[in-house]
């Protein structure tokens, strides 16, 4: 299959499109070749041996799914690999003179130990990843190797060479690979989403009551955040602040939809005040952090965006009448554009206006439906889910350029596809997925390749992705 | 609190007395059982002389003598002289001469309690008095009618759903004629429950987005509460909320089950 897209990472992070038969995509085209890497399987002895398998695993999946390398495959490894770099040998000269009969000719690999047993095919890879864990006065560490293997001597093909240490147990073997993933990863000009955390809504039956859960980006560490245990719908769409502080989200715990801030630690509710309404629901954060915007019933008939401060007061509509405007997000680059939902015209489409609610625009060609907008962190591309080329209902990912608003389309008819947000590195996107028979959270690169369920157990929907 | 006395004749009478009396003012009491024979005759002092006395049931109570049903009552007995056997009706049999049983009568009954001994036979009974569970208080602070249908049973029985089409919110051709009935209803249920009011819940198909229906929703059940404040039903006495597509009244992917998804429905509200 013909990739259409790649993906480029600028040293900003900024995130730039290639649509090869849509050459004018997006103006600044940049293309990248992937960085070919190879690791080896890190092993241990004693207490930190039966923790390289999930050391191993993170550290794999945290580096693939960056999206900047090209991953040499296992199955052309040689048959051992070094631990540390004083492992490398340098290949014997060659013979002098005649070889002498009933000598064995000389060796042609190191079996993994000479460095162009790995930059030679048929691994042939740029860059290896190597090194051994051990559990140390009770701490679990690994010493992480990272060479350049285009580089002549181990001395100059030395890039990382850094101890990495966690508790005796899977956490800690995971938190070190995470550490050292992200030292990788920075390495090549990325961003790190190791330490972020993706909150979603999860529901133990498929009409059961939703509860906020969050989980590690990788989809480990699945926990639940709120309790508030009352009757379905529950509580959902939720928001994270700018700088992972707070989360905003919509729940019937109090009878009516309305909207609740907690802070993230200590877990506490801030005890958001909402107006008089019979729905007041969908909170996102300004780029600042200083105030929300959603969607509100109020004074009479549904909906108008709303501004308002953290805490719920100094509220004001933002459209100057109601029209079914839902899910308004700010752009997190300029802070002085919203774009939202409306069914104004019809079915459900992007639309796009100031912080005054003047000069709306729509933005989506009228076809299908249009929802689940969510801002890039360069404030130029949206993800979001539409219906277009597609049955009503059948929603798939997409990705359009806000100034000439060209589009991709990111998954492909596989269920529903909905709510996707954006990952603090605007590399990858989560999004809910009915791809696998029940609603669950993957997540993938920006291009729609690797995609990776995060979630199985119950009904998991609508991420939000903060640090 | 009971004195022994030398005449079993007396003791028997007093006894029954008080075990009447303690069963209070009841008018439902079942009559006692006869008395013993042989009990008020003049020359008894010979003839007991003459042969052993019949047992004596110095106590045969029931605590409490009025229960719920479902609930329990405790029967306690002590039977002096000279007694063979005694027993508790025949569903219960012989007992100890002294003792308690916990009982759980699923209606009004009268236990009887019978020694048996040379000197003849002695009984006693205790009636326990079982009512059903009082209903709830009614949902309003009003009195009504014994037998009237509640708030909730009418809003049920009387309040039809109304149907939309896809995200829309107009009351489509064959909603007037619904809501109208409705209406019709809700003044005469509204006014005969002065302090209730009712939820008009929004819901939506599957299809649309999450967010999205939920304001379609609570456009719909706008829609539903305009049109029946036209009609004179009490603006402050309808509530609207939306459930968006989170509460379906069924969940199978086709046009028959989105049909019924897209409707207003009427609940009693808070």
């Amino acid at each position: 299959m013909k990739r259409l897209v790649w993906l480029a990472i600028l040293a900003g992070g900024g995130l730039f499109v290639l649509a090869s038969q849509q050459p004018d995509f997006i103006d600044t085209i940049t293309s990248s070749q992937r960085l070919k890497m190879a690791i080896t399987d890190f092993r241990a002895t004693g207490d930190a041996q039966n923790l390289m398998s999930v050391f191993n695993q993170t550290l794999w999946a945290d580096v693939e799914s960056a999206g900047l390398f090209s991953m040499a495959s296992k199955s052309f490894y040689p048959a051992q690999a070094p631990q540390q770099p004083a492992d490398f040998h340098s290949p014997p000269p060659p013979p002098t003179g005649r070889p002498k009969r009933g000598q064995p000719p000389p060796p042609t690999t190191g079996n993994g130990l000479w460095m162009r047993d790995w930059s030679g095919p048929p691994v042939e890879t740029t860059y290896l990843t190597f090194g051994y864990g051990a559990a140390q006065n009770g701490v679990f560490l690994a010493r992480g190797f990272l060479f350049d293997m285009r580089r002549g001597t181990p001395t100059e093909a030395q890039v990382i060479a850094k101890n990495y240490v966690g508790s005796v147990d899977e956490a800690g073997a995971r938190k070190a690979a995470h550490e050292f993933a992200c030292d990788i990863i920075t390495q090549f000009g990325g961003t790190c989403i190791a330490g972020s955390h993706i909150y979603y809504s999860h529901q133990a039956t498929e009409l059961g009551s939703r509860e906020i859960w969050v989980m590690d980006a990788d989809g480990s560490n699945q926990r639940q955040f709120t309790h508030f245990n009352s009757p379905p719908p529950g509580s959902n769409f939720t928001a994270v602040s700018p700088d992972g502080s707070r989360i905003a989200f919509t729940s019937y715990a109090k009878g009516q939809p309305a909207i609740f801030v907690f802070s993230v630690d200590p877990v506490r509710d801030l005890r958001f005040y909402n107006q008089r309404a019979s729905m007041t629901a969908g909170p996102s954060f300004t780029p600042d952090g200083k105030q929300i915007v959603y969607t509100s019933s109020a004074p009479e008939e549904c909906c108008r965006i709303f501004i308002a401060d953290l805490n719920g007061m100094g509220f004001r509509p933002i459209s100057p009448s109601a029209a079914l405007d839902v899910e308004p997000k700010v752009n997190p680059k300029t802070g002085n554009q919203i774009v939202f939902v409306s069914g104004r015209s019809g079915h459900p489409q992007l639309y796009t206006m100031n912080m005054d609610g003047a000069g709306v625009e729509r933005i989506t060609d009228g076809t299908g439906e249009a929802v689940n907008p969510a801002w890039h962190p360069n404030g130029k591309t949206l993800a979001f889910a539409w219906t277009r080329g597609y049955a009503t209902g059948k929603f798939n990912v997409f990705l359009m350029d806000v100034v000439t608003r060209k589009y991709i389309q990111l998954t492909h008819d596989e269920g529903r596809n909905e709510n996707p947000v954006w990952a603090p590195d605007g590399v990858h996107l989560a999004f809910m997925s009915t791809r696998g028979g029940t609603k669950q959270i993957y997540s993938m690169l920006a291009d729609g390749t690797q995609p990776q369920r995060l979630t199985s157990q119950g009904y998991n929907s609508n991420p939000a992705w903060g640090k | 609190m009971f004195e022994k006395r030398s005449i079993p004749a007396i003791s028997v009478a007093v006894l029954l007395a008080l075990v009447a009396a303690s069963c209070g003012p009841k008018k439902n009491l079942p009559i006692p059982p006869p008395l013993p024979p042989a009990a008020a005759q003049p020359d008894s002092a010979a003839a007991a002389a003459a042969k052993p006395a019949a047992p004596v049931i110095a106590q045969f109570t029931a605590e409490p003598t009025s229960i719920l049903i479902g609930q329990s009552s405790t029967l306690r007995w002590q039977v002096t002289g000279d007694a063979s056997g005694v027993a508790l009706d025949q569903t219960i049999g012989t007992v100890q001469n002294t003792g308690s049983r916990r009982v759980f009568p699923s209606k009004s009954t009268t236990y009887t309690l019978t020694a048996t001994g040379a000197g003849g036979t002695t009984t006693a009974s205790a009636t326990v008095n079982v009512s059903e569970a009082p209903a709830p208080p009614a949902p309003t602070t009003m009195t009504r009618p014994a037998g009237e249908a509640s708030f909730e049973q009418r809003v049920a029985a009387n309040l039809q759903d109304v149907y939309f089409d896809y995200d829309q919110s107009d009351i489509r051709g064959d909603g007037p004629e619904v809501l109208n009935q409705n209406a019709a209803s809700l003044k005469a249920v509204l006014t005969d429950f002065p302090n209730a009011v009712i939820m008009v819940e929004g819901h939506c198909d599957e299809r649309g987005s999450a967010e999205y229906n939920l304001a379609l929703g609570d456009r719909r059940a706008g829609a539903a509460k305009d049109f029946l404040v036209k009609l004179g039903v009490p603006a402050d006495r309808i509530h609207t909320i939306s459930y968006g597509k989170e509460r379906p009244q069924c969940t199978d992917s086709d046009d028959a089950c989105w049909q019924k998804n897209r409707r207003v429905h009427f609940s009693p509200g808070q």
